[in-house]
């Protein structure tokens, strides 16, 4: 069918459009975002389904053929990561019906949480550098929106940060689009593929490609750019922070890849080198900061900043196995970190805090609830049978193959220090006598959370039925003239 | 204060200016224009009757809700598109043609003005929402 590849944003963009029209009834609002998630989520699976029968769909919006149009493109990488987005938005959609109070809900918070849907399904899907950037910016307001959402002292404060930082940001971008567009002349990614491999003027096509490296490591949080990220991700409540942590620093992590194996391969020793140093940084301050706070939702945060390194320099190696390892490794670290949320918004939820020795002993009374902090604090770490082993490994055997021994080992030691300052979650707050904390329900948040994390163990455990998919994503970036020849052919 | 010559002036400028408004509208197409520029002007209107009046006067001369006629313009904008969908051509695919009307004769029609007109509304919503927000914010 010609119109597969809209249907992860127009589900999102429709639902978000009727529930402008019945702000006033919770229920009614409720009950649509749901049956939304739903099939959004059944869209994402058969998306998937078609790009592995068909091969890669493309959709020149308003019947405009390839470099002129507007080209939205979904291979296997895109499907993937929309049905993913799609679960996380499912779970998150849970667990917000129990934690955002019903006055601030009634306040079009479910029309925000679907634009927010609509802008990372479009980012993820789109073909074009400046349809890429409107996507961004669908994100971002949303983004903005859901952040202040609530008005506490805090969110004002860092909303302020937060917004400030990515106004620079989305300046930047348009001005990279722009030099871009000077040099090339098209806007269109896989024109932009062919005429940066006929360019003779490198040495400028290098610095557009150093400009986009910042504007989506500002996006993205890599090393020296996260610097907003714990600040601003400590003000919302734990619903939006795990859609936050779960897809938006995500989004930023796809455009490197998307863009570093699509469209700047001019001079890869160079740019990519210097990827590899920056992604190696960010795993090292992120795991710096995992090990250093007691806040859970700072460990948490820094756990994110360590991941996107790891990613980033699974980009840098620009093999295969690389690619495939990072996807691999993109994939489970979005449904985890977003479970790690929830996990975290639980157990400041009973203890009323999110110091770390103000309370202990949950085991005693949530004893559930403290084995999911212990099986997530393995699959993060990536302990075979759980999710985040494979990614990791084929990375570091990628890093082998290409002698970077010591940025494998980085990223090995980045490992045991991510486990150490999960655990210490756990062993914190889940062991010795039980103090510091009430009895509270948390029953109906076990829905999302187990759901997610049996989805994070049915990944690893199940990773040969997974990995027929994932190579297929890492061959297409791995050699961008299928995806040139299935955009630009007639 | 007596404000009777700005509210005179007032009531025959915004007819000019809300008719202006429509002109660009539907120069869009062939003519600089459009949709945004439209909405700008119309609730310009709308804004210099709010200087001349209070905001309860002027709800009661547009009874409006601007944040339903947001909806009401996403819901233009996306209708076109997906009207793609029932006719198996990509989403967003306008289709155009002559249409004879009654009255007025040979029209040239095109699906893009509904798309247009989406934008419009939403930007009339979208200043108006400002707009009365900050000005009823104590």
């Amino acid at each position: 069918m010609t119109n597969a590849v809209i249907f992860p944003i127009a589900i999102p963009l429709t639902t978000a459009v009727i529930l402008m029209f019945c702000v006033k009834s919770l229920k009614a609002q409720k009950m649509i975002s749901l049956v939304s998630a739903g099939v959004l989520i059944a869209a994402g699976a058969w998306l998937v389904r078609l790009v592995d029968h068909e091969g890669m769909q493309k959709l020149d919006v308003g019947n405009w053929p390839a470099p002129f149009g507007i080209t939205l493109v979904s291979d296997m990488l895109s499907a993937l990561l929309v049905l993913t987005t799609s679960m996380i938005a499912l779970a998150c959609l849970l667990y917000s019906f129990f934690t955002i109070d019903s006055k601030q809900a009634s306040m079009y918070y479910y029309v925000f949480f679907q634009f927010l849907i609509v802008g990372v399904n479009g980012a993820f899907t789109t073909g074009d550098i400046f349809n890429l950037f409107v996507f961004y910016e669908v994100m971002l307001m949303s983004s903005y929106a859901l952040l202040v959402h609530g008005g506490t002292k805090i969110q004002l404060q860092e909303t302020m940060k937060y917004m400030v930082i990515n106004v620079f940001s989305s300046a930047l971008f348009v001005i990279a689009v722009g030099y871009l567009y000077a040099v090339t002349g098209t806007l269109n990614m896989a024109h932009l593929a062919v005429r940066i491999s006929q360019a003779d003027n490198t040495a400028v096509l290098t610095v557009i490609c150093l400009l986009f490296l910042i504007v989506f490591g500002l996006k993205g949080a890599l090393f020296p750019f996260y610097v907003w990220m714990p600040g601003a991700y400590s003000a919302p409540p734990s619903a939006v922070l795990a859609l936050f942590g779960g897809l938006l620093t995500k989004v930023g992590v796809y455009s490197i890849l998307r863009t570093f194996s699509l469209i700047f391969r001019q001079d890869v020793g160079y740019t990519h080198t210097i990827l590899a140093w920056l992604a190696i940084a960010t795993v090292v301050f992120g795991v710096i900061g995992a090990v250093a706070y007691r806040d859970m939702r700072q460990i948490a945060i820094y756990n994110i900043v360590a991941a996107v390194g790891v990613m980033a320099f699974g980009i840098s190696l620009m093999t295969e196995e690389s690619m495939e390892g990072t996807i691999f490794y993109l994939l489970q670290d979005m449904v985890m970190k977003t479970a790690l949320f929830f996990i975290v918004g639980a157990i400041a939820y009973v203890a009323g805090t999110n110091q770390l020795g103000r309370f202990s002993g949950l085991l005693g009374s949530y004893p559930l609830l403290s084995w999911t902090v212990f099986l997530s604090a393995l699959a993060l770490s990536g302990i075979p049978p759980f999710s985040g082993f494979i990614g990791k490994a084929l990375i570091i055997r990628a890093a082998f193959e290409k002698g970077q021994l010591l940025f494998a080992l980085v990223v090995l030691l980045s490992s045991l220090l991510v486990l150490y300052s999960v655990m210490k979650i756990f062993i914190q707050s889940c062991w010795g006598e039980a103090r510091g904390y009430e009895q509270k329900r948390v029953a109906p948040l076990y829905v999302p959370i187990v759901a997610l994390l049996s989805l994070a163990v049915l990944y690893g455990v199940g990773a040969e039925f997974v990995r027929p998919y994932i190579a297929q994503a890492a061959a297409t970036l791995a050699d961008p003239s299928m995806y040139i020849e299935s955009v630009l052919k007639e | 204060m007596n404000e009777l010559i700005l509210r005179t002036v007032t009531a025959v400028v915004t007819f000019m200016i809300i008719l202006f408004g429509i002109q660009l509208f539907f120069a869009g197409h062939y003519y600089p224009g459009g949709g945004f520029i439209a909405g700008l002007v119309t609730a310009g209107a709308i804004i210099l009757l709010l200087l001349a009046f209070d905001i309860k006067t002027v709800r009661s001369m547009i009874p409006i809700s601007y944040r339903t006629l947001i909806g009401i313009g996403l819901l233009f904008a996306l209708g076109t598109g997906l009207g793609g969908l029932l006719f198996d051509v990509p989403f967003l695919t306008h289709a155009h043609g002559h249409v004879m009307l009654p009255l007025l004769g040979d029209v040239s029609l095109h699906t893009a003005v509904l798309f247009d007109l989406g934008v419009y509304l939403v930007v009339v919503g979208v200043t108006m929402t400002i707009i009365e927000t900050i000005g009823e914010d104590e």
